[in-house]
């Protein structure tokens, strides 16, 4: 097991210092390795996550080697020559489990932004302390970019969100945690193979959820409450100036209706499984608010707007990877994690086998395919 | 699912889906208009041809389309205002929409009408106050639709028909336009 920096090194050293799990304790379980602690419905802190996977990395006696960042992956034979820092593997088959999230996604325009304008992703965000006083431009209204516009808008900066598609979620959902429904009501257990738009459903964002002791709701009414000013999806920059699209009204309309779709879901499985009676009534939230009139450009050298915050997702990093497997989009080719050239597999990529593919309870199933396909493919050379 | 008939073939929308995946280069479409100018404010519009699926294609026959201003502007109103020609194309991209995502879900449509209202200020085109835009403030549609179908389900087609509407996310976002005088 080889792992660039330390255990849990992404954990360590590429999140902010307010960031909590977005599943609650009891759920952040791994294999032989369940929450025993005081709080099972509190979110774990950055710091308490790279502790998780240290004490598990010590359970499971995982064979890991630290300080040995892959440089290249490529067949040799009929396996695979890895080069890292610290030496040359030769492998039978390789497991690819660097993620989907190693380089933050910046848009192209963000080159046409005045310098006078402090620009940060959310690598290079720590706390509010670390940007300018006054505007700040969040771009992206996903989990990063919804907890990171309320921190902001806390510390005194007027925040502006601009906002594109976007999953919103309550944080409890009929009295319960609403991915405790998602896991309970079968939603996280639907399987790639049966999914109408596996395209779509790996590339959905992440929803706007924040872990925090008083388990609140962070959706855009939220945001709007506390003073944030949406605008749509900023669509180009031009004479130094942002453009916002006008379509933000629909955005919110495709939000709440997936919303209400999903409250649906679980509303029937409560009733079919027969356990309706252990929760409070069904709830319906409130439409998502539209400004009388969205902004729909901004000038980036008015002093307005002092820095910009790109939340705006992330994407893998498989420059390491000698192996023609990669799209035209950067995304790895992969059947449920069975890679097209023969040894080689992954693992931890959205819905890769399931929707809960990329939460850590989500990781055991997905494994235990992906390794059973890759134990019989070793077993049959 | 029970058949549907809206009349769309979506069949064929969902097979030049996978083509063009794999295809971009024939995926790029030219649209063209030719106007010429008539008298006063009254000009004529001509479309008949595009190009695409890399080749020049001809409609089956030719459209013709006046626009004039209206008297109160001091014009002849031989036809629609230029400004209205947009809105005239959003409720029909729209509606072709409502009518293809319904198809795609199975769901029977009986009647589908809607008013496209754009609020425009002419003070700006006057000149007459330079805070004040040229084009529209807002645009408003409003759709009645009868269907075999929820609520829900109905502003679910709504929504999914904006998300894919050409001549939505024109109106919605920013377009770069070039405008040139061909040397003599």
């Amino acid at each position: 097991m080889l792992e660039r920096g330390e255990v849990a090194n992404s954990w360590r050293r590429e999140r902010w210092d307010s960031l909590r799990l977005l599943t609650p304790n009891w759920q952040s379980r791994l294999p032989g390795l369940s929450y025993d602690g005081p709080d099972p419905d509190g979110y774990m802190t950055a710091g308490e996550v790279s502790d998780l996977i240290e004490r598990f990395a010590a359970v499971s006696r995982a064979p890991v080697r630290t300080g040995a960042a892959v440089t290249s992956v490529r067949q040799s034979g009929d396996g695979y020559l890895v080069t890292t820092g610290d030496g040359e593997l030769a492998a039978r088959a390789v497991v690819i489990a660097s993620g989907a999230c190693n380089r933050p996604a910046v848009p192209a325009f963000a080159g046409e932004v005045p310098a006078s304008v402090e620009q940060l992703t959310p690598f290079d965000y720590r706390d509010p302390g670390k940007l300018p006083d006054g505007g700040v431009l969040v771009v992206g209204a996903s989990a990063t970019g919804v907890q990171l516009a309320a921190e902001l808008q806390r510390s005194g900066r007027p925040v502006t969100l601009s906002v594109g598609e976007h999953v919103r979620l309550p944080r409890l959902y009929r009295g319960r945690d609403v991915l405790w429904w998602m896991e309970t009501a079968g939603v996280w257990d639907q399987r790639y193979d049966e999914l109408d738009d596996l395209a779509r459903a790996r590339r959905l964002p992440s929803p706007q959820l924040v872990g925090t002791p008083e388990r609140t709701t962070l959706d855009l009414n939220a945001l709007t409450a506390m003073g944030v000013e949406l605008v749509g999806r900023w669509a180009m920059t031009r004479d130094g100036r942002a453009l916002f699209s006008g379509g933000l009204r629909n955005m919110f309309s495709l939000a709440d209706l997936k919303l209400r779709r999903l409250l649906d879901t679980f509303d029937e499985w409560a009733l079919t499984s027969g356990r309706d009676a252990e929760f409070s009534p069904p709830e319906r939230l409130e439409p998502t608010r539209a400004p009388e009139s969205s902004r729909l450009q901004l000038d980036l050298g008015s002093g307005e707007i002092r820095s910009i915050v790109w939340t705006t997702g992330f994407r893998p990093d498989y420059s390491y990877l000698g192996v023609p497997v990669v799209d035209a989009k950067g995304q790895l080719r992969h059947e449920g994690g069975v890679v097209g050239s023969p040894g080689l597999y992954a693992l931890g990529l959205p819905v890769l086998r399931r929707r809960k593919s990329t939460f850590i309870c989500g990781i055991e199933d997905d494994a235990r395919e992906v390794t059973d396909h890759l134990a019989g493919y070793l077993a049959g050379r | 699912m029970t058949t549907v008939t809206n009349g769309v073939n979506v069949q064929a929308l969902l097979d030049a889906r996978e083509v063009l995946k794999g295809a971009p280069e024939a995926a790029q479409f030219t649209w063209r208009a030719s106007a010429t100018w008539q008298n006063g404010v009254h000009s004529q519009i001509k479309v008949d041809s595009f190009f695409g699926l890399g080749e020049e294609k001809a409609h089956k026959q030719e459209s013709v389309f006046e626009a004039d201003h209206p008297e109160i502007f001091a014009a002849t109103d031989k036809g629609i205002t230029p400004i209205e020609y947009l809105i005239v194309g959003l409720a029909s991209c729209l509606t072709a929409g409502v009518a293809s995502v319904a198809e795609n879900r199975g769901i029977q449509l009986r009647s589908v009408t809607s008013t496209v209202e754009g609020a425009h200020d002419i003070r700006g085109i006057l000149g007459a106050d330079s805070d004040v835009r040229n084009g529209y403030n807002d645009i408003k549609v409003t759709f009645n639709i009868d269907a075999d179908a929820s609520q829900e389900d109905i502003e679910a087609l709504v929504a999914q028909s904006q998300k894919r509407s050409a001549v939505y996310d024109a109106l919605a976002n920013p377009t770069n336009v070039t405008v040139e005088v061909a040397p003599k």
